[in-house]
């Protein structure tokens, strides 16, 4: 049978894709503009197929300590909010890391900071991966440019929480959350059995049967020896995660002579800009970091030996340029520009930006 | 093929789901589609718009500088969206909402009165769809066929007698397009 195509948002594609792929639990609270993800999950009901819960919780910090319950007994559960809302989170977000479980959190940003607005915005950035909460810990972050990357995310975004036991988080802003394109959704597949948790999941609290050691979840260790060796583990862990788990895109990168570096809705605005830009006979190519930790660090610096310079469009004053810039050890000269507090560029912009940046510096 | 066409008007003229229900049409024959709707707070009284892309190729940018075809059913719009119909291009727009014309002379003008229309033969819900049907007569980016195909799909079954209305509704906004 042919694939269904079907056309549909961003978050509309998150809540479908978490029933299709099992998710055992999600636990949120509307905020634009991502709150199509806890309606279209009301509104088909999956508690009464698939048996998955789905609970508007009473604010963004009961959702995410909800997480951590669900996680803690090896069910796969998620939480989406938007920029205010995830900061919010951040607390609960740095125990399920300390603690070491997976779940996936899903950040639609819009323009900050404060309360801020509606519109899209990527000035989560540096809270995604650089912290966010207290503490050295790292969350898996993919950035979905497309929705078919929103319902493609969610699966993976599971399966490397689960893999790694970290949680991981899909970065996308207000403009994949609302817009609507063409998208596959993953094949269903039912969710795990209670004896399918226990086989995966050895360390959650599933009940403790035929004398095993209790499992016990904390991010509490008083003693600082123990803490620091804790601290080491997790290190290690997140140095395996760097070197397996990079993931990026590179558009018409090989005869480049300037590179955009964007990711998110800015790769597609970059995209547009590349073409036209091209089409003047500016050699332009579109390198797209997928995951923003583990950032593609090593891939930018190759590609960086063989470039004259590099713009970074991002929807912020200029975040993911110092990541940009760590990769290439100022080699070449990088750029940044942005818009900021909900405003979007239109690929004219970018165009404009690369020539006064980049070419006629 | 590609078509990037913005449809803006006020908020409740039916500014989305026209562009949602070209979206499917786009889908049923097949084609790569992006809808993108203006989701700001301005849609409450003020102007509401959408990007809608049609095309045979991958779409690159749900953003643009320029359009295509531009769908202009009242003055706020026009004021925004004039300068970016891309020369050569096409602006529809709605005889009621629109007191001063669009004067561009390097792009193809036609005007619909829709809204008249609507009124006329009691039809105001089917307003945008007769705008469709004037999108549709100058630019073909998908036929009427699969715009029934894509009503049938997106309206809840309760809604489907109402389906001939919306066909008709094209047929008459083919009909009443003019250029100027």
């Amino acid at each position: 049978m042919a694939e269904e195509v079907v056309l549909m948002k961003g978050n509309e594609a998150i809540a479908h894709a978490a029933i299709r792929i099992g998710v055992d639990g999600y636990f949120g609270y509307p905020i634009t503009p991502q709150s199509e993800v806890l309606e279209t999950l009301a509104e088909q009901k999956p508690w009464e197929t698939t048996g998955m819960v789905v609970l508007q919780a009473e604010s963004e910090v009961a959702a995410i300590n909800m997480v951590y319950g669900g996680a803690g007994s090896g069910k796969m559960v998620m939480t989406s909010s938007s920029s205010p809302g995830v900061s919010l989170k951040q607390e609960g977000i740095s125990y399920i890391a300390g603690a070491e479980l997976p779940c996936l959190i899903v950040n639609v940003m819009r323009g900050g900071p404060g309360l801020g607005t509606i519109q899209p915005s990527q000035a989560d950035y540096f809270q995604t991966t650089k912290g966010g909460g207290h503490g050295d810990y790292h969350l898996i972050a993919l950035a979905p440019a497309s929705v078919q990357e929103m319902a493609d995310f969610v699966d993976l975004g599971f399966q490397l929480a689960f893999k790694y036991r970290n949680p991981a988080i899909i970065l996308a802003d207000g403009v994949i959350g609302q817009m609507m394109e063409k998208v596959v959704l993953p094949a269903p597949r039912p969710r795990r059995t209670d004896e399918e948790v226990i086989a995966q999941c050895p360390w959650a609290t599933t009940g403790r049967k035929n004398g095993r050691k209790p499992n016990i979840i904390t991010s509490l260790e008083l003693d600082p020896a123990i803490m620091e060796q804790r601290n080491i583990h997790l290190q290690q862990k997140y140095a395996e995660i760097e070197a397996n788990e990079v993931r990026y895109e590179e558009l018409q990168c090989e005869d480049a002579e300037y590179l955009i570096v964007a990711f998110g809705s800015c790769a597609r605005i970059a995209q547009k800009a590349m073409e036209h830009a091209r089409e003047e006979g500016i050699k332009v190519g579109l390198f797209r970091p997928i995951t923003l930790w583990p950032f593609p660090t090593k891939a930018l610096r190759e590609r960086a030996s063989r470039i004259k310079g590099i713009l970074t469009v991002e929807l912020n004053s200029g975040q993911m340029i110092e990541d940009v810039r760590l990769a290439v050890e100022c080699s070449i000269p990088v750029e940044h520009f942005g818009r900021l507090g909900g405003i979007v560029p239109d690929p004219d912009e970018v165009i404009e930006a690369i020539k006064e940046k980049l070419i006629n510096k | 093929m590609k078509q990037e066409i913005i449809i803006a008007g006020f908020g409740g003229q039916g500014v989305l789901s026209m562009g949602k229900i070209l979206a499917y049409s786009g889908l049923m024959e097949g084609k790569e589609v992006t809808w993108m709707p203006a989701y700001g707070p301005e849609q409450r009284g003020g102007t509401a718009n959408v990007t809608v892309i049609v095309s045979d190729e991958r779409i690159s940018s749900p953003i643009l500088s320029k359009y295509d075809t531009a769908i202009i059913l009242n003055q706020p719009s026009l004021a925004k969206f004039e300068d970016k119909v891309k020369p050569g291009g096409v602006l529809i727009y709605d005889g009621y909402g629109i007191i001063n014309p669009p004067t561009r002379k390097d792009i193809h003008i036609y005007r619909i009165d829709a809204m008249d229309e609507a009124n006329e033969r009691k039809m105001a819900k089917t307003f945008n769809m007769i705008v469709l049907g004037g999108l549709l007569k100058i630019r073909p980016v998908v036929s009427i066929e699969s715009v029934v195909k894509a009503l049938r799909k997106t309206l809840p079954e309760r809604h489907h007698h109402l389906i001939p209305m919306n066909e008709e509704a094209i047929k008459i906004g083919m009909d009443i397009i003019k250029p100027v």
